[in-house]
């Protein structure tokens, strides 16, 4: 790849943060770090990815508000987590963090685990116990 | 009271990858100046694998690179560089080891995971435990750090820097920090470069079972041949996206680390005064570019706007193309690597 070649398609996936570099060959027949803002096929498997990722946490967004799961689903997915990830950060069991999916679970937990599923999923306890309508 | 302020003189300069990055910063902080490809090539961190029993996801895992951390260690093993490794169980302990360290002058790499960095985009915070970057001071709660993939400097507050050093799952990064204990600043770079080479090469002819290595990527071709008939529409696209940002994404220089290896092999043409290298160098670089139209044309299907002729079947013959190219490029500097 030539420097002029190093493509410059910005889909603000950097967030104007700064730009990654890649390896290309200059006017000299070396190669330098040249910035990249992006490039269109990284854009489009990232957002693909992205899609995944947000048709999941609104699957489980939509059955928390039918009432098959507790909110705590839907904070699990908004942090791209399953129930195994889950558990081991905060070292239960995953066969009990399944059981505080299900409303009925959710609702017998006590103030010190619902503190720490909040510090572990980066919620306040209140925001913890709902979801966004 | 408050906390002594401590700012190591460290010139950190970006990298396209972490590992590579981090290991070029902390050296020529050693005195031992090494640029990001020789760091690359020394520690031959250029590989190909395609496991379809591995999977991330639901997704084959596929590598352009050797294991996270391999680079790190054959490159201080080839330069007899010493380095002190460290995990631990209690967060309190790793910080104020870190505090320790850093009380010394001396700068700490360490792994962290993606998804707890708030300074990176929000795009590329995905679960993974394996991103290197170095600290090299504290200023109040705050901690600055130099991450290779960034153009500059930038700080975290150590109640994100725990959650980052002890994010739990694949793997299990348990707060490991680095850093060298013994840099020989008169460290041969020529045989360690040379002794790179030699192994990248070998890791590419030769590693047995046909998932790895050059022609790893006609088993890959074959497999992609048939995503569409056995994946259906849908999640055939969801694995050619996951191919593209594996090869493309933050991390790789472009086209799958082969630019950073065409810049190595150019490094070495000088280093070990063996000008057919250069030639190699641009070989690669255009053996780099067709996996790059690969992922243009991959991009064009993923995102459904793909002209007629790119079928599944006409990307799987464009990579076998490519593999038969690699093959013949690594067996060709195997054989040249032998004479040097």
């Amino acid at each position: 790849m030539k420097k002029d070649e190093v493509p410059q398609d910005d889909a603000n996936m950097l967030e104007g943060k700064f730009k990654v570099v890649k390896y290309a060959l200059n006017e000299n027949g070396e190669f330098e770090k040249v910035p990249s803002v992006g490039w269109e096929p990284e854009n489009v498997a990232l957002s693909q990815a992205w899609d995944v990722i947000h048709e999941r946490v609104e699957a489980a967004r939509q059955q928390v508000l039918k009432g098959d799961l507790s909110p705590l689903a839907y904070h699990m997915e908004k942090n791209m987590m399953d129930a195994a990830l889950l558990a081991q950060h905060m070292d239960l069991p995953a066969r009990k963090v399944k059981r505080h999916l299900e409303p009925a679970g959710f609702a017998e937990l006590d103030q010190a685990l619902l503190d720490r599923y909040a510090d572990v999923l980066l919620v306040t306890v209140d925001e913890l116990k709902q979801v966004p309508r | 009271m408050s906390q002594p302020v401590r700012v190591i003189p460290f010139d950190h300069q970006q990298s396209a990858h972490c590992e590579t990055g981090v290991i070029s910063n902390l050296m020529r902080f050693h005195g031992l100046p090494v640029s990001e490809p020789m760091a690359f090539g020394i520690g031959s961190g250029l590989f190909f694998s395609h496991m379809p029993f591995l999977k991330m996801n639901g997704i084959p895992v596929t590598s352009y690179r050797i294991l996270p951390g391999w680079i790190f260690s054959r490159f201080t093993k080839r330069l007899g560089i010493s380095i002190r490794r460290v995990t631990f169980r209690d967060p309190r302990e790793a910080m104020d080891e870190l505090d320790r360290v850093l009380a010394q002058g001396l700068p700490v790499g360490m792994l962290t995971s993606v998804f707890y960095l708030p300074y990176l985009p929000k795009a590329f915070r995905f679960h993974f435990n394996g991103h290197n970057i170095v600290v090299f001071g504290k200023e109040g709660d705050e901690y600055l750090v130099s991450d290779p993939v960034m153009d500059g400097p930038t700080r975290i507050h150590r109640s994100a820097l725990i959650r980052a050093r002890f994010a739990k799952g694949m793997p299990n990064i348990k707060g490991r920090m680095y850093y060298p204990t013994r840099v020989p600043t008169d460290a041969d770079l020529r045989t360690a470069a040379l002794k790179g080479l030699r192994r990248t090469a070998r890791d590419m002819s030769t590693t047995p079972l046909p998932m790895f290595g050059s022609k790893g990527i006609g088993y890959l071709a074959g497999k992609l041949r048939h995503y569409e008939r056995r994946l259906g529409e849908k999640d055939a696209r969801l694995a050619l996206g996951n191919l593209i940002r594996m090869q493309e994404e933050i991390g790789t220089g472009g086209a799958g680390f082969r630019f950073i290896f065409a810049a190595f092999l150019m490094e070495a043409a000088k280093l070990l005064n063996a000008p057919p290298l250069k030639e190699m160098a641009l070989e690669m670089s255009r053996i780099g570019d067709q996996w790059r139209d690969l992922a243009y044309q991959a991009g064009r299907l993923c995102k459904g706007r793909a002209e007629a002729h790119i079928t599944y079947d006409h990307l799987a013959d464009k990579l076998a193309d490519i593999g038969r190219q690699e093959t013949a490029f690594f067996k060709q500097l195997h054989q040249f690597a032998k004479q040097l």
